[in-house]
């Protein structure tokens, strides 16, 4: 088999960028979500409405920001809002279409810890904490969620959660009152999961090209579900690479 | 009414061992240059109180004078951990760090709620996530209209706000532009806050809905060209992105974090921050 000329990491990106619409109002977490939302915006989405939780508002960065609050965000912003204003009118005033977050550690149903591996009180690695997202996952219309697969990352059971997904399952959401869809879509670099209608468990939809089951195992702690019907993930186009690879260029020489 | 005066004495004269200090700054116009002036004249037992804490608060917590920090995200943005906090919270070096621990919403609305003159905020948060098992000071409320459970926290009134400016006129109003953060809130919200501004200017030329601070609302002004360093200062200079990612290995050795801080901060003055934003100037 001939080398399929990108990378699994490039597939995570550009697969998480065609989750995203033109129309969507998108509040974007730093790392591997900033990279998918900005090819979306390059590519497909051209009128995407990017959020960063530092108050800049339909950003449009020319390189990737080392920051959520780097010059580049406002400078190129349609408006930048205080921080208070940004969580109170703009995410919890119900205007934000999709929250894309990363995480540390993730379960089978969604939910997310980026606060402590470990006990909280002795912890063996204390993380940045969550920042925005306790509340992005909570307010925002729907969460995608984009991280590398590994067996320290998506585990059976998170030391604590930061951001809360589906929880136990069900309709676990709705039992706490919260009226938002929660995890809807995980893109990693090996495959592109939905949570289950019922269960509401993270369940493989598609697997990337060249990836088996066994791979998408093989790093994963849980007992991996499949779908029914898989696919496989159309693989990058030339335009689509060209951007992301553009993209890293750009912020490479930037940093 | 603005004092102007000195960094030196605008530290002595208004943060005390034992108070509650903000340094804030959302990735933008940090107040490095003031946070090092505290750490010259070693004032201790601080709790400091900061939605993003980062460099400035590794350094502090570093050297020992942090008691208590309450917070919501620590981190090294776009780079990693905070390994002095991480240091002080994993093995108590040099001394155990106390931590109260909000999301940034709840921080937002409790700084919010401080310049507002309210004892507490009310936010839609918390819902499903553990931070109330490890944090007293969350607890829920219910709406006296729609019976709608919602999450409250303490207002933030720090006794000191630090924040960095762009610049000031010469009666002492005080400009911001570019990422706001929660600083006009953070300075409203505290007993006495000092700014430090890239210059003084006879006309601050604003828009008439800026982001101003009257001058009556400060305590003290120092003029400190790139007091914000490595952090940046919108139109003056960028963000020293090399400088945050350099911090990453300073930080990761006890040995090497106080060589570095001794060299760079203990042995250094205020002025010197001109000097470091002096290439940096030419991109913003």
């Amino acid at each position: 088999m001939s080398e399929p000329g990108f990378t699994p990491d490039e597939m995570m990106t550009i697969a998480a960028s065609r989750a995203l619409k033109n129309d969507d109002v998108c509040f974007v977490g730093i790392g591997a979500p900033s990279a998918a939302c900005n090819v979306a915006r390059l590519t497909h989405a051209p009128d995407i409405t990017l959020i960063y939780e530092s108050g800049t508002i339909g950003t449009a960065p020319d390189v990737l920001p080392l920051s959520i609050g780097d010059g580049e965000l406002c400078d190129t912003a349609v408006t930048t809002v205080s921080v208070p204003e940004m969580f109170r009118y703009w995410l919890q005033g119900g205007r934000i279409t999709i929250g894309f977050l990363g995480a540390a550690q993730l379960d089978r149903f969604g939910n997310i810890n980026t606060t402590v591996i470990g006990d909280y009180q002795a912890p063996k690695t204390r993380l940045p904490g969550g920042g925005g997202a306790p509340e992005i996952a909570a307010a925002s219309g729907e969460i995608f969620i984009t991280m590398k697969q590994s067996l320290r990352g998506m585990v059976e059971k998170i030391d604590f959660y930061t951001s809360f997904g589906h929880g136990d399952g069900g309709d676990h959401r709705e039992r706490l009152g919260i009226d938002t869809k929660g995890p809807t879509m995980l893109i990693t670099d090996l495959a592109i999961w939905r949570p289950e209608p019922e269960s509401n468990e993270f369940a493989v939809v598609s697997l990337h090209p060249g990836v088996s089951r066994d791979d998408v195992q093989a790093n994963c702690g849980w007992t991996v579900k499949f779908a029914d019907n898989i696919e496989e993930t159309p693989p990058p186009t030339d335009l689509e690479l060209q951007t992301l690879r553009d993209l890293k260029a750009r912020t490479k020489a930037a940093h | 009414m603005a004092t102007f005066q000195s960094l030196p004495d605008a530290v002595s004269e208004n943060l005390h061992d034992g108070d509650t200090v903000a340094f804030e700054g959302f990735t933008h116009l940090i107040p490095h240059a003031a946070a090092h002036e505290v750490i010259r004249q070693g004032i201790t037992d601080l709790t400091v109180v900061r939605m993003t804490p980062d460099v400035i608060y590794d350094q502090l917590i570093g050297v020992g004078l942090v008691k208590k920090m309450i917070f919501s995200y620590a981190g090294n943005p776009g780079v990693g951990l905070l390994r002095r906090m991480r240091d002080a919270v994993e093995k108590g070096w040099p001394r155990t760090l106390e931590l109260e621990e909000h999301s940034h919403a709840a921080m937002a609305n409790a700084y919010e709620a401080g310049a507002a003159g309210l004892p507490l905020a009310v936010l839609r948060g918390y819902r499903g996530v553990d931070y109330s098992k490890v944090n007293d000071n969350i607890k829920s409320i219910t709406c006296p209209f729609s019976g709608e459970t919602l999450a409250a926290v303490p207002s933030v009134q720090p006794d000191v706000t630090f924040i960095h400016a762009q610049k000031a006129d010469r009666k002492g109003n005080v400009l911001i532009e570019g990422i706001l953060g929660v600083q006009k809130e953070a300075v409203l919200a505290a007993r006495r806050s000092v700014v430090t501004v890239e210059e003084i200017v006879d006309d601050l030329d604003a828009h008439p809905n800026a982001c101003l601070l009257p001058h009556w609302t400060v305590t003290a002004i120092c003029t400190v060209p790139g007091g914000a360093h490595p952090s940046y200062a919108h139109g003056y200079y960028v963000r020293d992105n090399a400088n945050y990612i350099a911090w990453d290995r300073i930080s990761s050795d006890r040995d090497t974090f106080l060589a570095w801080m001794d060299e760079h901060v203990i042995n250094a003055t205020p002025q010197e921050f001109a000097g470091r934003v002096e290439e940096l100037r030419t991109q913003a």
